[in-house]
């Protein structure tokens, strides 16, 4: 039986609210619940509030109404506890090598040596890091330098990982092979996905579940459901039911991308 | 060697070969400038007589003490006003024309203030070095990615714990060179104030050597804090090449 992970009800965010003739109405309101162990992806026209979306989640941000759970907990302007993120700027310490930057975490938390070294090794090979564990990030091409953001996330095992786009930096190739490992790390820690991307083929081969957002501000218009078995990888985007589901996903868009570029709905 | 280390070597060596042959010719006569090969001579004859140990002692532990000063009250205060938008802007235009304000022009006040002793001398260093420190750490915290500070928050570091794991290694660089620049501006000041107000220290001996023109003293000694201020400094910048190239995608 699936329960209840995170849960938005009536979310908005309002930029500059002190004064109404200044203030950008950023996203909402927004209902939603994400269930517990869900791969769950936002797409959205660019804009629309996603990375907003994401942060409100985190508690990196605050809504202006509404409330949002976390395992029945409010998040209110601090990071719950049990919950990871991975950025789409490069947020590698660069002064760390790629040892130190994934054990950061794990020391922050008190983590004993033994369990730090053993969570440090089962990442290291799991992202295929091992032999550049002495290197900085500097030295690293952009998809490791993202390997390593995940592997610092992955190894506090998370109970939700919130990722924003974070293969927007890499080329299709490699961001259909770490779409891969993400599944497979998903399947093996059974942690809730909350992945925010403008690449609707990315979501519709990662997710069980997308949510469709509107130009700003941002609400979601429809859920898609991918119907996907969890024991899934990259060659689904060969099935005939994914041009299905990143068609039904630009219909549903391509009207929201035109209104966020300025342009009438409606143009053919 | 690089090519640009190896023009520098060039440089200064037919800099200082152009001198020695200069004093060696009588173009400038011995009792305006020795040969800076006498220099060295006779540098090594007043290290080996250790009739200086004191003056060197007592200059170079204030230049530490300025300097040191100076980092850390600069690095904290940089730290502390960062995030006051309004403070900072207050602030900055004093930044910007400080040094404009001769110093050594407070020298009565201090001594009114703190006496002979070696106190005004270190303030004069602290003085100069201060503002040089806070700049180059407000420039450093600027430049640090808004990614890292939610990252921060990510891992719900408090300030003090953001500050000494997040924003001031990621700001190294930038902070090095305000170490760098503290240490010059500590030497210009607490030797310039030797110089001024002190009976003992480099600063007084130089200028003592040269009321009494004693060149065997006085350019041995200006040739000793020429290259303590050089070899600090070349060791600061290695440091800080070395944190430059970790960050330096090749």
């Amino acid at each position: 039986m699936s329960t209840t992970h995170v849960s938005l009800r009536d979310v908005t965010r309002v930029y500059g609210a002190g004064a109404l003739e200044h203030a950008v109405h950023a996203l909402g309101p927004i209902s939603l619940q994400l269930q517990k162990g869900e791969f769950f992806a936002v797409v959205g026209p660019s804009g629309c509030g996603k990375s907003t979306l994401l942060d409100l989640i985190a508690g990196l941000a605050p809504s202006s109404a509404g409330t949002i759970e976390f395992e029945g907990r409010a998040v209110r302007g601090t990071v719950p506890d049990g919950v990871g993120v991975v950025f789409q700027e490069d947020a590698c310490f660069p002064w760390l090598t790629v040892t130190d930057n994934i054990a950061f975490g794990l020391r922050e938390a008190g983590v004993r040596a033994d369990e730090l070294r053993r969570r440090l090794d089962h990442a290291l090979d799991l992202m295929g890091l091992r032999d550049f564990a002495r290197a900085y990030p500097a030295q690293l091409s952009g998809g490791m330098r993202q390997r390593v953001c995940i592997a610092r996330t992955l190894v506090l095992q998370p109970r939700l990982i919130l990722l924003d786009e974070p293969f927007g930096a890499l080329d299709q190739q490699t961001r259909l092979l770490m779409g891969d490992e993400l599944l497979r790390l998903w399947r093996d820690t059974g942690a809730t996905v909350l992945l925010i991307t403008h690449a609707l083929d990315e979501a519709a081969m990662l997710a069980d579940r997308i949510g469709v957002m509107s130009a700003r501000p941002g609400r979601i218009l429809d859920i898609v459901e991918t119907g996907w078995p969890r024991d899934r990888d990259s060659r689904i985007v060969a099935e005939a039911s994914f041009g299905e589901i990143t068609g039904r996903l630009w219909r549903l868009l391509r009207g929201e991308s035109l209104k966020a570029l300025g342009k009438p709905a409606a143009e053919p | 060697m690089s090519r640009a280390a190896l023009y520098r070597l060039v440089f200064v060596a037919a800099g200082v070969a152009l001198l020695e042959l200069l004093c060696r010719t009588g173009v400038i006569d011995h009792l305006t400038m020795q040969p800076p090969s006498d220099m060295v001579r006779d540098l090594a004859v007043l290290l080996a007589s250790g009739s200086m140990n004191k003056a060197m002692l007592k200059t170079f532990t204030n230049v530490a003490i300025a300097g040191a000063l100076a980092v850390a009250f600069g690095v904290a205060f940089g730290v502390a006003i960062h995030g006051y938008r309004a403070v900072r802007q207050g602030l900055e235009p004093l930044f910007a024309t400080y040094y404009a304000i001769p110093v050594y022009a407070f020298y009565p006040l201090l001594i009114i203030l703190f006496g002979l002793g070696d106190l005004p001398q270190i303030l004069i260093g602290f003085m100069l070095a201060v503002v040089a420190v806070i700049v180059n750490t407000l420039n450093g915290l600027d430049r640090v990615s808004r990614v890292l500070m939610k990252t921060a928050r990510v891992y719900r570091l408090g300030p003090v714990a953001t500050a000494r794991k997040i924003t001031l290694p990621s700001a190294a660089p930038y902070l090095l060179t305000g170490v760098k620049l503290a240490v010059a501006h500590a030497f210009i000041g607490v030797i310039g104030a030797e110089f001024i107000m002190s009976q003992t220290g480099i600063g007084y001996e130089i200028s003592f050597a040269y009321n009494n023109f004693d060149n065997k003293i006085m350019y041995p000694l200006i040739l000793l804090v020429l290259a303590a201020s050089i070899a600090i400094n070349s060791a600061l910048s290695r440091w800080e090449q070395v944190l430059m190239r970790r960050r330096s995608r090749s």
